[in-house]
């Protein structure tokens, strides 16, 4: 996104570095978030759990001072074409990031609450999803940075393995509460765990299509299949 | 809002083809291709130089005044080359009119600025002048502000009023196609509103091209937009894809500001 030669006027130049200096400190923030929940489930980190809950209160200011700061640059600069779509991409993704900042917070106050109890069974597929979804967004921040179009395609195709993933530790964790009731409480945490990284790659895969749209100037060309079938999982739909 | 992507098939008022302009030795407008369909307005836009208003000045024949510049090339309508030295000059700008930058009434009354092109072309009655004069000034949005004083001078007149009283004088005659050239930069904003609003209203009726230096207002204008630069048609396409999606680096360069 920015391999064009300078405005004419310099501080318009400017306000565009800040923007992305922005919505890198954003992502920032946000993919440590989700670290930091990573290991607050894995490794029954309480400190990290909080931490992750105090990186909210940033990302929502950040947040604001992004909108404001892009309707500002909307009013004084009337930005065209690929300025346009970069300016109105940022106010999008910011967005995303902000849900994804409190899906983070959402799984590391669960952990709290898991780790108070016995785990009798493995965390394996948790551990696959936190991965992945970490990777992605990893790799999708680095993205809007670098303005690869070809990295947000290959996030935007991985969101299924995340889908995936999800569907298989829902029909796991239903199993273990079937064997044992005393099961329910924590599972039921693991699962709202589940869905909320599934939502991280949800919005991770929303910010891949605003990148592509930014930097190309067209919308992605298929819709991609929306993986979560786990609303089927029990109950099957009548033909 | 309208949606005007789908509107750009329309047929073509003029079909602009292999057209080169020259003052001279220098070469002004290089194989410029353009069509101008029917009913649409075409926004034309580009550095100062870049032959956007040689292009409007070519469509109305306005060179034939100076000696040493030529046209080479098509610009049909109806199966007529506009530039073939044939064309009768009178019938031609009767069928295409031109507003300029700077208003220009004549030193006469409201009324007469109205009626004095049209007696060069028709033979009409009092009862009919007046009817046409009526449906001018109404269609440029002007007849509220002068029907009690039709008689007072015309450059009496606010700068706003002043141009929509040109294109009041434009329409008069009936033509198919208005050619603007920077019709507002003259203008205060409010006045260039009422402009606006006015060639979306005319568009109606007429093809018109605008030229202007106001990339907003070829936004809010324009069904297709032409971008030019250095004598060359660089690219032409709906404004919404001009204006948020370029194909071409230099489009792309000029409308984000970032022309050196």
């Amino acid at each position: 996104m920015s391999d064009s030669p300078e405005h004419l006027v310099k501080s318009y130049d400017t306000e565009l570095k800040k923007l992305r200096a922005m919505m890198a400190e954003m992502g920032g923030i946000v993919e440590n978030q989700v670290a930091l929940a990573s290991l607050a489930i894995l490794n029954r980190d309480t400190e990290a759990a909080t931490k992750t809950v105090e990186g909210d209160q940033r990302v929502d200011a950040l947040e604001r001072d992004i909108e404001q700061f892009v309707i500002r640059m909307l009013a004084l600069r009337q930005p065209m074409a690929a300025d346009l779509r970069f300016i109105i991409a940022s106010l999008k993704m910011t967005g995303d990031l902000e849900r994804i900042g409190d899906y983070a917070a959402n799984v590391a106050k669960r952990s709290i609450v898991l780790s108070q109890f016995a785990m009798p069974f493995p965390l394996t597929g948790l551990g696959q999803m936190l991965r992945l979804v970490q990777e992605q967004l990893k790799s999708i921040i680095d993205a809007v940075g670098a303005g690869d179009t070809d990295k947000a395609i290959a996030v935007w195709r991985s969101d299924q393995a995340v889908d995936d993933l999800y569907n298989t530790i829902f029909r796991e964790l239903i199993t273990y509460m079937m064997e044992d009731p005393r099961n329910i409480t924590p599972c039921t945490h693991l699962l709202f765990i589940a869905k909320n990284l599934e939502r991280i790659g949800d919005h991770t895969t929303n910010i891949a299509e605003t990148v592509y749209y930014a930097v190309r100037g067209e919308v992605l060309p298929d819709v991609r299949p929306k993986g979560d079938t786990s609303a089927y999982a029990v109950v099957h739909p009548k033909e | 809002m309208q949606v005007r992507s789908s509107s750009v098939i329309a047929e073509p008022r003029i079909a602009i083809g292999d057209l080169d302009f020259y003052y001279g030795e220098h070469k002004a407008l290089k194989q410029i291709n353009l069509n101008l369909p029917d009913k649409q307005v075409t926004g034309m836009i580009g550095p100062s130089g870049c032959g956007k208003s040689t292009l409007l000045r070519v469509l109305n024949r306005m060179y034939d005044l100076y000696p040493g510049q030529r046209a080479v090339g098509k610009a049909m309508m109806d199966g007529i080359n506009i530039i073939d030295p044939d064309v009768d000059l009178n019938s031609l700008r009767a069928r295409i009119g031109m507003v300029f930058q700077k208003p220009t009434p004549f030193p006469m009354s409201i009324y007469d600025n109205i009626a004095f092109g049209v007696k060069l072309h028709e033979k009409l009655s009092k009862a009919a002048m007046d009817e046409r004069v009526e449906w001018s000034l109404t269609r440029a949005a002007l007849w509220g502000e002068v029907k009690d004083r039709l008689n007072s001078p015309a450059m009496g007149m606010s700068g706003g009023q002043q141009q929509r009283l040109c294109i009041a004088r434009t329409i008069a005659v009936r033509p198919e196609v208005i050619l603007l050239d920077e019709p507002t930069s003259a203008l205060d904003p409010i006045s260039t509103l009422k402009i606006e609003e006015l060639i979306d209203e005319l568009k109606h009726d007429f093809t018109i091209a605008i030229v202007t230096h106001n990339m907003q207002q070829a936004a809010r204008c324009a069904d297709q937009v032409a971008f030019f630069y250095l004598g060359e048609m660089v690219e032409v396409g709906p404004a919404e894809q001009i204006f948020t999606a370029p194909k071409e680096k230099r489009t792309q360069e000029y409308v984000t500001g970032r022309f050196g």
